[in-house]
């Protein structure tokens, strides 16, 4: 079933056009990977999903329901939890209120102390410090705090901007591994933004290809690894 | 001894009402980086609800002359109406644009609110009798304090505690504290941007309520200046608090409060009537030393 349609969609941030007709579905349960150089529009495409940029053409739909042009906010009642690139943590307000923010919209509140467990069992340090202010945490530790209050939401569909970006190697690797887990459990469905594509293979799941605001190759992460076209893509020889 | 109580008294009344006018500022600003410089003219607008549209000198009270456990929640009530009002008429329209853009709005907004009294007022100051049991004094530590100095820090004090809780402990605090510090973010976590708004505008203008309340009891008249004499201080302390900080704009609010009293018992005779010149030295001593203000919050700036 599909969960996400992205059709056609045009975003532009005044005379600079940032996406170009760009369409894609996610299946429920399904883990999609969007990677490609800076400025290929990748943040934006999320963005987009989100409503935080509305398109100038195109829609969007989730579960079926239109939700091109909708606020963020009501997006969210859907379903849909960003994870934006940069850590937006609420520096001064302590963990445990950050990984509350997102629980007000939710019907059953009755799962909201469940849910907290649950998340301060995948990241015990979060547990640790949970009266401490976000803004003390290392870098690490707040994109476990992000990843941790996108959780909270009780999301059926949850973008990730960049994971690994400033990460050291391993909590990447539990990072996945906690992601990975998480859509095993929770039929959740992942859209990943990241840079690394070796990271994409490791973990399987379809890959999207984008550069200049367009999607320029599509396919399985491990067959797309090894086409020539993705190193082009990077290094901006040959033509597309 | 008693004269150091007079003093603290003083400091602390003018204190609050500084901080309860930053507060209302400060709330605003936190979640649409607004500067409201129509504060002071909803401050007058409330005092003048209290009275009936007149153009004679002698005022002809209105509401004023209800009992004080109607009056008090009217006024309020009156204050978060033009507030809420003011937001989904004018500012929703200027939501997102450039900050000096809503500022300019604001000044509009306060010009019109202003002349739309004069037209019913004129611009004579009226006089104003509410309960004039508040401005006898009251015996304190052996010092003579004007009950109405003691009913200003109580009330104060009393909003303080319940801001607090409400923005700690409850469900819209933690979303208007979330949304302060990063709107988009909590918007995409299901926090109901117009909600939030309007719940600031409607606290504010409760806020500018009870100000506007305290200055007529105060002076014993309606002016309709009134209200922009405390905004521009309110506004001196949020930036000195640090533009964002809630806690900071109310320290600040209270911290002029208490370097006006000062001023005034401390400088020579002669040069007291340049209080106020003292006290904005002050105020740019402090820009100088800490151009981001006292208190400003944390910034929750990237860590790698």
């Amino acid at each position: 079933m599909t969960l996400l349609a992205v059709d056609n969609i045009t975003v532009r941030y005044g005379r600079l056009t940032a996406l170009r007709g760009v369409s894609l579905k996610i299946a429920e349960g399904e883990v999609l990977f969007v990677t490609g150089p800076n400025g290929a529009g990748k943040s934006t495409l999320l963005n987009a999903i989100a409503g935080v940029v509305p398109p100038v053409s195109g829609t969007i739909a989730l579960d079926g329901a239109e939700v091109t042009g909708v606020p963020p906010e009501q997006i969210a009642r859907r379903g849909f939890s960003l994870v934006p690139e940069g850590r937006n943590v609420f520096g001064a307000l302590t963990i445990e209120e950050n990984l509350k923010v997102g629980c007000g919209m939710r019907a059953d509140k009755h799962q909201v102390a469940g849910d907290l467990d649950s998340v301060y069992r995948e990241f015990p340090v979060l547990a640790e410090r949970r009266h401490a202010a976000a803004a003390m945490l290392s870098g690490g530790q707040q994109q476990m705090l992000v990843i941790g209050r996108a959780l909270m939401t009780s999301p059926r569909l949850m973008a990730i901007d960049e994971p690994s970006l400033g990460l050291a190697p391993k909590i990447i690797d539990q990072v996945y591994e906690i992601l990975l887990r998480l859509r095993a459990q929770r039929k959740l469905t992942l859209l990943i933004v990241e840079q690394s594509s070796t990271r994409a293979m490791m973990t399987g799941g379809r890959m999207i290809l984008m550069r200049g605001g367009r999607i320029v190759l599509e396919g399985a992460a491990g067959e797309m690894v090894k086409d020539e076209r993705l190193k082009q893509a990077y290094f901006g020889f040959g033509d597309h | 001894m008693r004269e150091v109580l007079q003093i603290v008294f003083d400091a602390l009344s003018l204190g609050s009402l500084y901080a309860l006018g930053a507060l209302g500022i400060a709330l605003i600003f936190g979640v649409m980086r607004l500067v409201n410089f129509a504060h002071g003219d909803f401050i007058a607008f409330c005092i003048f609800a209290m009275l009936w549209p007149s153009t004679n000198a002698a005022a002809i009270v209105f509401a004023g002359n209800l009992p004080f456990y109607l009056l008090v929640p009217l006024l309020l009530l009156i204050g978060a109406a033009l507030s809420v009002l003011s937001e989904v008429i004018v500012f929703r329209r200027f939501r997102n644009t450039n900050p000096a853009t809503m500022m300019i709005a604001s000044f509009a907004l306060g010009f019109a609110i202003r002349n739309f009294l004069l037209m019913l007022y004129s611009s004579r100051p009226k006089s104003i009798t509410l309960w004039p049991s508040l401005s006898l004094p009251v015996e304190v530590l052996g010092a003579r304090i004007p009950m109405l100095q003691v009913v200003t820090i109580v009330i104060t004090l009393a909003v303080l505690v319940a801001l607090t809780l409400f923005l700690r402990r409850t469900r819209y605090g933690l979303e208007m504290r979330a949304a302060a510090e990063n709107f988009t973010m909590a918007r995409m976590l299901g926090v109901r941007a117009n909600g939030v708004i309007l719940l600031a505008f409607a606290i504010s203008g409760m806020l500018a309520a009870a100000i506007g309340l305290i200055l007529a009891i105060n002076s014993g008249t309606a002016d309709i200046g009134m209200g922009a004499n405390v905004m521009l201080i309110a506004f001196i302390a949020t930036v000195i608090g640090g533009l964002g900080s809630v806690p900071g704009a109310v320290a600040a609010g209270f911290l002029i409060g208490g370097a006006s009293v000062m001023f005034q018992a401390t400088l020579p005779h002669d040069a007291r009537v340049f209080r106020d010149a003292f006290v904005y030295g002050a105020v740019i001593v402090v820009l100088l030393v800490r151009p981001q203000g006292l208190f400003a919050p944390k910034s929750s700036k990237q860590r790698v």
